[in-house]
């Protein structure tokens, strides 16, 4: 590996991409040793372009085409305990059919890429967009990066190794798109050449491995004596995880001109009132953003990256001069006080002696579309709810009730 | 270099041992045994992906493992998935130039639980990609581990905490999934029945499975006294007991296709009676209530090959 260099112009190919694609394109770039995968929708175009990529000999991978989710991840750590360089996709109800082998994959330190297109969970069974399977699985250990862009997806999932097999690190890692809404829709998508992406990344070296030379026991039973100490190793793990995700994008940043931060921040400067969300949401509240501009309205977007690790500090501290941070997100955590996204903010916030009032609106369930109407709403609800000085913990919009 | 097999006793003195002593395995346990005739078999480096079960939790004790070979556990049902994982990934890193060795085995193990069912699907998918994986079951008739429960390995008639001997039942009513078939109807290149007490068998057979092209499958009986209520000191005469009462016949299938009886269940004249089986076990006992003279007479009909009635 010999240091990154910005990629000169001529080099880049654009292509008009889908998210799937982007990500599918990214992965035949980074030199894998082993894909394992099942399909579902919204993800199946990844896994078929990359087939045809490995079928017509332009990538050297054994891809794997697994019985079921719970297999492909299952053969992921498999592959990746041998030290091979490892990605999955998947989505929803194969996401979820995972979850058993998700906590495993991370506390054993597999550093396994994980594309997820987010789709809705059953019942009723649906197809479209939102973030229950991935918000669902935020304890399990993984890294989460949510993208908004074509672009994105295909930097993410290039940088997505690099972070994962960091050895500070040593996480597996998932790389989110919306389902439909950016995995089927095209974009302009810069790609780099193959060499530049294969010498940012290198090849993978595992800090343990199996080993016929030196033979060691992994997955073995921990009990009340030590388990806890695998699980205080682990979360030392996600703590180290911002500053390599700074150094990766540092030296992305170099060979592309781009980077993305932990989150994006958009006209939050002078904001009394800043909306948090993430992934496509994120571009549509920056478009309805410029139209409040035009009419005067102190407005900005934070548009969140990294969900685990969750950024405290410095979204608490990007956000803590505003009147109120208006939450979208696209999950309900049942029975829960408020949602994912809202419940991680106001944990961040408790302490500040003056909080901005955290509003927080349920959108976008199952693939209902949230249009700039829907965001507008909810800012004209926020600024009722800071004249009366309360606001409801959360509350649902754009459903009939 | 490709070891030889050990089937004589000075060479299985100087094998190298795969399983150390001092792991928490029950006294009498066959699985132990099953796994140290495995390594006699072993031709050169091998990886063991295993199961969640007794043999699992028992040898690998953090801090202290009993395994002197590259092995790994994930979850119950997975075994057969993260081989196909671990064999793909060695292959490719190969062709890469990032693998020294020349060929590495790679072998499954689950007990009949993480066989015969939460991992079936996992087993069928590795079996129709084709692999080159060996996947042993060592097959204890229960989830031992988990307090002996039934499972799909379990016989008729067996009690166990999930099929309890009672006044209206005569312990697990169902037959027990004829699994070294259903297996070899995925066309499997190789598929063994092996019993640790056949010794010479089992390592022969063991050696044919990491011979051949492309998925193996052995399926070992393996005696649990602690579940079967059976003597600590009897776990290799039980597991002969059982190739003569034809409960765990011993026999190869090639390609799927065409079976061949081996030496110890070809050479019987007649099966013995089952109640020469039944009665080393306290799991049985009932069967030897008068109420139970109508169960025990359909068992009669046992099958040969597949042990089931």
């Amino acid at each position: 590996m010999t240091a990154v260099k910005r990629v000169p112009k001529d080099q880049i190919t654009i292509e008009g991409l889908t998210g799937d694609a982007a990500i599918a394109h990214a992965l035949k770039q980074c030199d894998l040793d082993v894909l394992a995968a099942y399909p579902i929708t919204p993800q199946t175009i990844i896994v078929e372009d990359y087939q045809k990529f490995a079928a017509n000999g332009e990538v050297h991978c054994r891809v794997i085409p697994v019985e079921s989710e719970h297999s492909a991840m299952s053969a992921c750590i498999g592959a990746s305990a041998v030290g091979a360089r490892v990605a999955t996709a998947s989505a929803s109800a194969g996401l979820a059919l995972m979850w058993e082998i998700l906590y495993c994959a991370a506390s054993m330190r597999m550093p396994i890429v994980f594309a997820v297109a987010n789709r809705a969970l059953s019942a009723p069974i649906n197809i479209h967009n939102d973030w229950s399977d991935s918000y669902g699985a935020r304890d399990s250990g993984f890294i989460q990066i949510y993208t908004q862009s074509c672009q994105e997806a295909y930097d993410t999932t290039i940088m997505a190794f690099k972070i994962a097999e960091d050895h500070k690190v040593l996480l597996p890692i998932m790389v989110c798109i919306d389902g439909f809404i950016l995995s089927h829709n095209v974009e302009r998508v810069e790609m780099l050449p193959t060499e530049a992406v294969e010498n940012f990344l290198g090849v993978r070296e595992p800090f343990i491995k199996l080993d016929p030379d030196n033979p060691i026991t992994m997955g073995p039973l921990a009990l009340t004596d030590y388990y806890f100490e695998f699980k205080e190793q682990q979360d030392k793990a996600m703590d180290a995880v911002p500053d390599v995700f700074a150094q990766v994008e540092a030296e992305f940043e170099k060979m592309t001109g781009r980077k993305y931060g932990m989150f994006e921040e958009y006209k939050t400067d002078d904001a009394e009132i800043i909306i948090f969300t993430h992934s496509t949401p994120g571009g549509t509240a920056k478009a309805t953003v410029d139209v409040l501009r035009e009419k005067g309205e102190k407005v900005g977007v934070l548009r969140l990256r990294m969900f685990r690790p969750f950024p405290t500090k410095e979204i608490t501290e990007a956000v803590k001069n505003a009147k109120a941070v208006i939450v979208f997100e696209k999950c309900r955590s049942f029975g829960a006080p408020s949602n994912p996204l809202a419940l991680e903010l106001r944990t961040a916030l408790y302490d500040l002696e003056k909080r901005p009032m955290v509003v927080d609106f349920v959108i976008g369930l199952g693939g209902r579309d949230c249009p700039p109407t829907t965001i507008v709403e909810g800012y004209e609800k926020t600024k009722e709810y800071l004249k009366k000085g309360r606001a409801p913990l959360y509350e649902t919009l754009g459903v009939r009730k | 270099m490709t070891e030889p097999a050990a089937l004589k006793l000075k060479d299985m003195l100087k094998k190298k041992r795969i399983l150390s002593s001092g792991h928490r395995m029950c006294a009498g346990c066959a699985a132990p045994t099953i796994v140290k005739l495995m390594g006699m078999a072993l031709r050169g480096p091998t990886i063991v992906c295993e199961v969640t079960g007794c043999l699992e939790v028992a040898t690998t004790i953090y801090p202290y493992t009993a395994w002197e070979l590259p092995w790994i556990h994930v979850a119950f049902e997975n075994a057969a998935a993260v081989a196909s994982g671990a064999i793909e990934a060695i292959e490719v890193m190969r062709e890469k130039g990032r693998w020294s060795k020349e060929h590495v085995d790679v072998i499954a193990i689950g007990g009949d639980g993480g066989t015969f069912d939460i991992g079936f699907g996992a087993i069928s998918g590795m079996l129709e990609r084709g692999h080159d994986i060996v996947y042993m079951c060592y097959d204890n008739g229960a989830y031992q581990n988990t307090g002996i429960q039934r499972s799909g390995g379990t016989f008729p008639g067996q009690e166990t905490t999930t099929s309890w001997a009672g006044k209206v039942s005569p312990g697990k009513e169902q037959r027990k999934k004829p699994l070294a078939e259903i297996v070899a109807a995925h066309r499997t290149p190789y598929v063994a029945t092996v019993d640790p007490y056949h010794h010479r068998d089992f390592i022969t057979k063991f050696r044919k499975a990491l011979e051949v092209e492309g998925p193996a499958f052995i399926h070992a009986f393996s005696p649990c006294p602690r579940g079967w209520r059976s003597q600590t000191g009897k776990s290799m005469e039980i597991a002969k007991l059982a190739v003569e009462v034809g409960l765990h016949p011993l026999y190869e299938i090639f390609n799927g296709t065409e079976y061949k009886m081996s030496g110890p269940s070809r050479r019987l004249k007649e099966l013995r009676p089952l109640d020469d089986y039944w009665k080393t076990q306290g799991q049985f006992k009932h069967l030897f209530k008068p109420e139970w003279a109508d169960f025990k007479k359909g068992s009669k009909n046992r099958s040969m090959l597949t042990g089931s009635f």
